[in-house]
């Protein structure tokens, strides 16, 4: 998506971060950046008593249990029907550590896979750092993935424990053990006995002790993993590693402004980076309350969240922020907001009319911020001290080197200046950067070019330093904020009898940003009809869950193509946008 | 419309959206979103239809009470009788 004319359309929102009630963590951005090394930020974490590394549950809960925060609230979680429960730091110490030894006496060791598949429930945040003591690689996935999408992952992930509930096992996985051989441990949370295939959380709870010490931990182990799309082939596993932590914590300093005594809420699921990164690490480690909410969107469900638990420090996204703009900035002036001071947004860039419709809704503008899952952190941001320019990323935090480069044919890279439109790079070297792409050792390098990530975004920079997003160089699709592999939808679509090709496009939306589109065409002797189209639609959410599968499938006759056979979904998505077609040199087969 | 009419049309308006399901298996008390497995794109989709098909007018503000299978068909049987007494 690209608003090209946000930069004269909006004026800019101005700060004056003298007259702040709390004072920004980031009050002035050059002297921040001048100041900054990750070596000193690593100095703010505690690190493992003896000096035996890093562990990211130890700065997360551990260090605030053993301190005056041991009677805070870590995590107030808010059920669906409203119920509240509320973990001290202390409390979430030793469930943590009783997670660590359940998953233990039943085998598990450091290294193992362990595999989250569950809403936001309690249990999600005590397995995902109880394992992480244990130094278990932790690899949350979305719930509302359907089973061929968590099949993928667990098959590339290696998953030796799967954490989930009775009804998710039944409906998602169970059928799918087969493919799973690796798969040694599915612990369901709500079972109350043990079966033959399937353990009970709370009797391995129950025998579990409450101690537990965290082994030596070099901060180069990894931590997470965290699949993520590209334009062809299957989801990538996105490796992390403990010492990734650093930049949660710097992050969360400076990009959040997250200060002690704050009441912070991120709306995101952690089966998406984010929820992860900012939906447990970040505020834990800032020992702050952290506040989970497990019911969907519901604007005014959201607002007395905010309202009640007195957040102070809000992060969310687009789609979400779109929505409540429908609902009008009134419906929000029936609650006391009095405690909000910062609200940030990401998951795809932020409209101008959006940053500024805070301001009128919330007295605040959104301050939008850009990172992905293989920075495994915020790098460019609006902060609290910062001037906004509606609709800009903002710059880069301090510890990130960007700039926008251009790939030559020779392999090599240009590096562009103010203006120019390029690739948005990162210099390597902040402590989130991923590892690697599990098992695709070639894929991964193929990101860097000497020192130099590339992110496949599209970006410039303007003449004070802010960076602007422009588009995606690859065809992977951004729905509500979530990367989605046109590769993963066309192979669901193709395993059904009837369909001969599918391509996979992103269709704009006002609200979600892109909707999957699908263009079909089907084998000899089907009839393309309503009757097929929704048999296809069935099959496609069957497979695949509501958040991957099309909103909407078409059918062609034939579907563009190269000499080589590559379908041309950059001629279906500029075809369905009335856009110029560009260069059709290599089309050989065209659409019918 | 009777209750019974207006559940079957809400049942066959999701059916639209999420061909996979089985409507028969669908309690009052259910949460439409998580039974059917509708994400807020679809539920708004689902909002669109009912307002194609039976012309009330369904604000953001009150999405919320559509959620549930009861609470839809309640929702819907009320503004549709709202709107008859208005006609009369």
């Amino acid at each position: 998506m690209r608003y090209p004319d946000d930069a004269d359309r909006y004026a800019t929102i101005l700060k004056d971060p003298r007259s702040f009630v709390v004072s920004p963590n980031l009050a002035d951005y050059e002297a921040a950046r001048s100041a900054f090394s990750w070596e000193q930020a690593r100095a703010a974490l505690s690190g493992l008593p003896g000096g035996d590394g890093l562990n990211i549950a130890y700065e997360a809960v551990d260090r605030h249990a053993r301190g005056p925060r041991a009677n805070r609230v870590a995590l107030r979680w808010i059920g669906k029907a409203g119920e509240r429960r509320d973990y001290t730091y202390g409390e979430l110490a030793i469930s943590t550590n009783r997670f660590a030894n359940a998953l233990q006496s039943v085998g598990v060791k450091a290294g193992d896979s362990v595999f989250i598949l569950l809403g936001r429930v309690p249990e999600l945040y005590v397995g995902m750092l109880g394992a992480l003591k244990l130094k278990c690689v932790v690899s949350p996935l979305f719930s509302a993935f359907g089973p061929e999408p968590i099949a993928t992952r667990m098959e590339i992930g290696d998953a030796r424990v799967l954490v989930t509930t009775e009804a998710l096992y039944r409906r998602k996985v169970e059928a799918l053990r087969e493919r799973l051989p690796k798969l040694e441990c599915v612990i369901l949370i709500d079972a109350e006995e043990d079966s033959e295939r399937t353990r009970s959380w709370r009797k391995l709870m129950q025998a579990a002790q409450e101690i537990f010490n965290i082994a030596p931990t070099d901060p180069r182990e990894t931590a997470l993993l965290h699949f993520t799309s590209g334009t062809t082939g299957r989801p990538k596993g996105v490796i992390h590693v403990h010492e990734a932590v650093v930049t949660h914590y710097a992050t969360g300093r400076y990009a959040l402004d997250l200060h002690d005594g704050d009441r912070f809420w991120c709306t995101a699921d952690p089966g998406w980076v984010t929820g992860t990164s900012y939906g447990v690490i970040a505020p834990l480690t800032h020992g702050v309350t952290n506040i989970v909410v497990e019911a969907e969107f519901d604007a005014p469900s959201w607002y007395g969240v905010l309202a009640q638990e007195r957040v102070t420090v809000w992060y969310t996204a687009p789609t979400a922020i779109r929505m409540m703009m429908k609902l009008g900035a009134d419906a929000v002036k029936d609650y006391d907001l009095s405690a909000l001071r910062f609200a940030a947004s990401v998951g795809e860039p932020l409209n101008a009319e959006a940053v500024v419709w805070g301001v009128e809704a919330f007295g605040l503008p959104f301050h939008d911020n850009w990172w992905q899952t293989e920075t495994g952190g915020i790098m460019i941001a609006n902060f609290a001290s910062m001037d906004i320019k509606p609709g800009s990323m903002g710059r880069p935090l301090p510890g990130v080197e960007a700039e926008i480069l251009r790939r030559k044919a020779n392999g090599g890279i240009e590096t562009l200046g103010a203006g120019e439109e390029g690739e948005l790079a990162l210099k390597s070297g902040w402590p989130s950067m991923m590892r690697g792409y599990l098992h695709e050792e070639a894929r991964y390098r193929k990101c860097f070019v000497g020192e130099w990530y590339l992110t496949g975004d599209l970006a410039r920079y303007d003449s004070d330093g802010y960076f602007w997003f422009v588009g995606r160089a690859d065809d992977v699709i951004k729905s509500s904020g979530h990367l989605i592999g046109p590769f993963e939808v066309e192979s669901a679509l193709m395993e059904h009898p009837a369909v001969a090709e599918a391509a996979v496009i992103g269709k704009p939306d006002p609200i979600a940003g892109e909707i999957v589109k699908a263009f079909v065409a089907l084998k000899l002797g089907f009839e393309a009809d309503e009757l097929m189209r929704k048999d296809l639609l069935g099959h496609a959410r069957k497979r695949l869950g509501a958040a991957v599968a099309p909103k909407e499938i078409e059918f062609r006759g034939n579907l563009p193509k190269t000499r080589s056979g590559k379908i041309m979904r950059r001629l279906l998505k500029a075809r369905e946008l009335g856009l110029p077609e560009g260069d059709l040199s290599t089309l050989e087969s065209d659409e019918r | 419309m009777t209750d019974a009419e207006i559940r079957a049309l809400i049942l066959e308006l999701i059916c639209d959206i999420a061909p996979e399901v089985d409507p028969a298996s669908a309690r009052d008390q259910d949460d439409l979103r998580e039974i059917f497995d509708l994400d807020s794109m679809d539920f708004a989709n689902l909002i669109v239809a009912i307002h194609d098909r039976t012309k009330i007018a369904i604000p953001e503000a009150d999405y919320n009470k559509l959620f549930t299978l009861g609470g839809a068909t309640a929702y819907v049987g009320e503004a549709l009788a709202r709107s008859a007494a208005r006609a009369r």
